[in-house]
């Protein structure tokens, strides 16, 4: 049993609020042929400035520290790459520094910059993060994943990272999906939803309009992870700038605030020990009393089917904003849907359901921009960008992905930025005649969630309107 | 085992190897092999990039987990336990092998677990994929498999060679005791009672 002092579990408290001015994205694809690195990430830094009507020359002259999260230095083949970036970008002398946590490398990129602007060293910074997975073929590509695995005691096995991790989604289908054919078919609901919404986004690689069936009758990848079931592998580039009140407001009328906590766990699946469950706000000690009870082998906890790490993010950001119940405090929610059961295990682990009841928020039809049950509202909505199975997961750029999204519904703007013409035009890409805006209407509060493959990293993103930030926090 | 895209048997003769006198690293032999790289064009002949080809040899330290990875080969899984009379988790027994505690960072033991492996391993989860990536040396379709020991705190991954994995059944690891490779593969893992006349070449229970 693992426990942890209070030092350890002190919620953070920042010096001063920090604000998220504006973000962009590139167009992600398999491959970009055509394209250097550089000009990715300058596609998505020029959408930013333009976002809030600069230059990118006016833009760069906020900018006083930069932070660059690119995750795998073997795919780019290039040692400091990110030096590289911030050289094109002509952000030289300015201090900048490589962030590395795996799949959560976006989130934390944004955690880095959040951090450097509420100490007070910097009053603008700029975190920007990409991935090309284009430069070698997909199973040189697993492998050098792989490698992100421990060396000795996992990569030699299979070289394939995917089924280190499918390991937990086949322990959570047995204990909590009891190997049901509805919670089967729950989770192919969230592929049918994910790749839905990417054919509204101008930037998604893999929008598709499929049904139930067509994600049951894919390919084997690991029993029950289909092909359908699993994420992108994606090029591409997303950045944000966050800044101060006072520079914020110099560069923009809107500005959101922004909060980011982080949490970890062991980067062998095999070495988690037991520990009590660390409750978020909305959940008692007693309600998991018989958990093993309802779910036979689901009381050893984290055990394969919880992600501590996520659990610690939010744990640490819900205190910090003040969230009491995610579902009621929060408008909208962008989760790393890695594959559709890493997508369920998360609603449990961030406390959207309690561990357990996570096929719930599918079923209620929660997680919808519009629930099909109702034909309201969603209560909840995930992924409405197509999430790292519709959109993409160029794995530096991800975490930024979706925090950019998540603003743009506070921000009003979600339509403008995913409905342009010339931007489907751009990209190459033909818009959907039953293309249908999005936008989450009276979108306040939102969530990111910013996850490393098995579990390692994980990062939570709270954005919300400054006219309605939440009380209680220690902010 | 399979080895696809093998070097070859020139090239593999030739290849560096290591060993340690007086503390230092001795190597001898080829460390990298060059190729030319190619140019990448489109359909219209226009230079879009190169190729980069690369064949190099790293010379990596096991450190305190050699003992681990050389049991192996003897036929025997080497675990680590913490002793630390002072510690919260003081004797929690550790697989994967920890050469240091993680809570007290105190040198661990080194514990032979064989015996307990071979009676009472038990499969906690596990996956079948016919996915590998690059350098694969496994037959596929893999089946990894997560094994519980009693007593111990932590879960191993392994890969069953023989028969369908199920949760909760009990598993015994096989060890590659003719020319081991000194790698987490020279352990692999049977259904209990599978017969001994039918376990991959070059391992033993
Ligand atoms: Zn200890």
């Amino acid at each position: 049993m693992i426990t942890f002092s209070d030092k350890q579990l002190k919620i953070p408290k920042m010096s001063k609020p920090v604000y998220l001015v504006t973000g962009g994205m590139s167009k992600f694809a398999r491959a970009m042929p055509e394209k250097r690195t550089e000009e990715i990430c300058i596609d998505a830094m020029t959408e930013a400035a333009k976002f809030i009507d600069m230059t990118p020359a006016q833009l760069k002259k906020y900018i006083h520290t930069c932070y660059y999260g690119h995750f795998a230095d073997h795919f780019g083949d290039q040692l400091l790459g990110e030096s590289v970036i911030h050289d094109r970008l002509g952000l030289d002398p300015l201090g900048n520094c490589g962030v590395k946590t795996g799949g959560a490398t976006g989130g934390t990129t944004f955690w880095e910059a959040y951090k450097t602007i509420a100490s007070g060293y910097s009053d603008c910074a700029l975190a920007m993060g990409w991935e090309r997975m284009d430069e070698v073929p997909t199973d040189e590509g697993n492998n050098l994943i792989s490698c992100a695995a421990d060396k000795d005691w996992e990569t030699p096995m299979g070289h394939i990272y995917t089924g280190y991790y499918a390991v937990m989604a086949q322990k959570y289908w047995q204990v909590f999906g009891k190997q049901e054919e509805s919670f089967r078919k729950t989770m192919a609901e969230i592929a049918v939803k994910n790749r839905g919404y990417a054919r509204m986004n101008p930037h998604a690689q893999g929008p598709m309009d499929i049904t139930v069936e067509d994600v049951l009758n894919s390919p084997i990848v690991a029993h029950p992870l289909r092909a359908l079931d699993c994420c992108l592998m994606s090029v591409g580039a997303a950045c944000g700038i966050l800044a101060d009140e006072k520079t914020a407001y110099e560069m923009t009328d809107n500005p959101l605030r922004i909060d980011l906590a982080a949490g970890s766990h062991t980067l062998r699946v095999a070495d988690r020990r037991n520990m009590e469950i660390p409750l978020l706000p909305n959940e008692t000690k007693e309600q998991y009393a018989d958990l093993g009870q309802r779910f036979p082998g689901g009381d050893r906890y984290p055990g394969f089917t919880g992600f501590l790490a996520a659990r610690m993010a939010s744990y640490y950001a819900y205190r910090m904003v003040g969230i009491q119940d995610p579902t009621k405090d929060l408008d909208l929610v962008e989760l790393h849907d890695a594959f559709t059961i890493s997508d369920i295990q998360t609603y449990e682990d961030i406390g959207i359901r309690p561990y357990g009841e996570g096929r719930t928020y599918v079923e209620s039809g929660d997680c919808y921009h519009t629930n099909p049950n109702t034909g309201e509202p969603g209560k909840l909505p995930a992924n409405l960008s197509g999430g790292l199975i519709g959109n993409m997961h160029a794995v530096g750029a991800t975490g930024i992905m979706q925090i950019i999204e998540v603003g743009q519904h506070i921000w009003n703007r979600w339509g403008e930025m995913h409905g342009d013409e010339a931007k489907w035009e751009r990209f190459d890409r033909e818009k959907p005649k039953d293309w249908k805006n999005l936008q989450v209407h009276g979108a306040k509060r939102g969530l990111a969630i910013s996850h490393a493959g098995v579990g390692s990293h994980v990062t939570c993103t709270i954005l919300q309107h400054p006219d309605h930030v939440l009380e209680g926090g220690t902010l | 085992m399979k080895m696809e895209h093998k070097a070859s048997a020139e090239e593999d003769s030739k290849r560096g190897t290591v060993k340690v006198v007086n503390g230092r690293y001795k190597p001898s032999g080829l460390f990298h092999f060059i190729s030319p790289n190619t140019p990448i064009k489109d359909e219209t002949g226009k230079l879009m990039g190169i190729t980069n080809p690369r064949d190099m040899t790293f010379i990596h330290s096991y450190g305190g987990e050699a003992i681990f990875f050389e049991s192996m080969g003897l036929g025997k899984l080497m675990a680590s336990r913490c002793d630390n009379p002072d510690c919260e988790s003081k004797g929690s027994i550790f697989m994967p092998f920890r050469i240091h505690c993680p809570d007290c960072l105190f040198k661990n033991t080194v514990v032979d677990i064989t015996e307990r492996a071979k009676k009472n391993a038990i499969v906690h989860s596990f996956m079948i994929t016919e996915r590998t990536g690059a350098f694969n040396t496994l037959p596929t379709p893999i089946k990894f498999v997560n094994v519980e020991f009693e007593g111990v705190c932590t879960i191993l991954m392994g890969a069953l060679i023989r028969g369908e994995p199920k949760i909760g059944m009990r598993v015994v690891p096989i060890f590659k005791t003719k020319n081991p490779d000194y790698i987490i593969t020279d352990m692999l893992w049977v259904p209990a009672d599978w017969p001994t006349e039918d376990l991959p070449e070059g391992y033993t229970y």
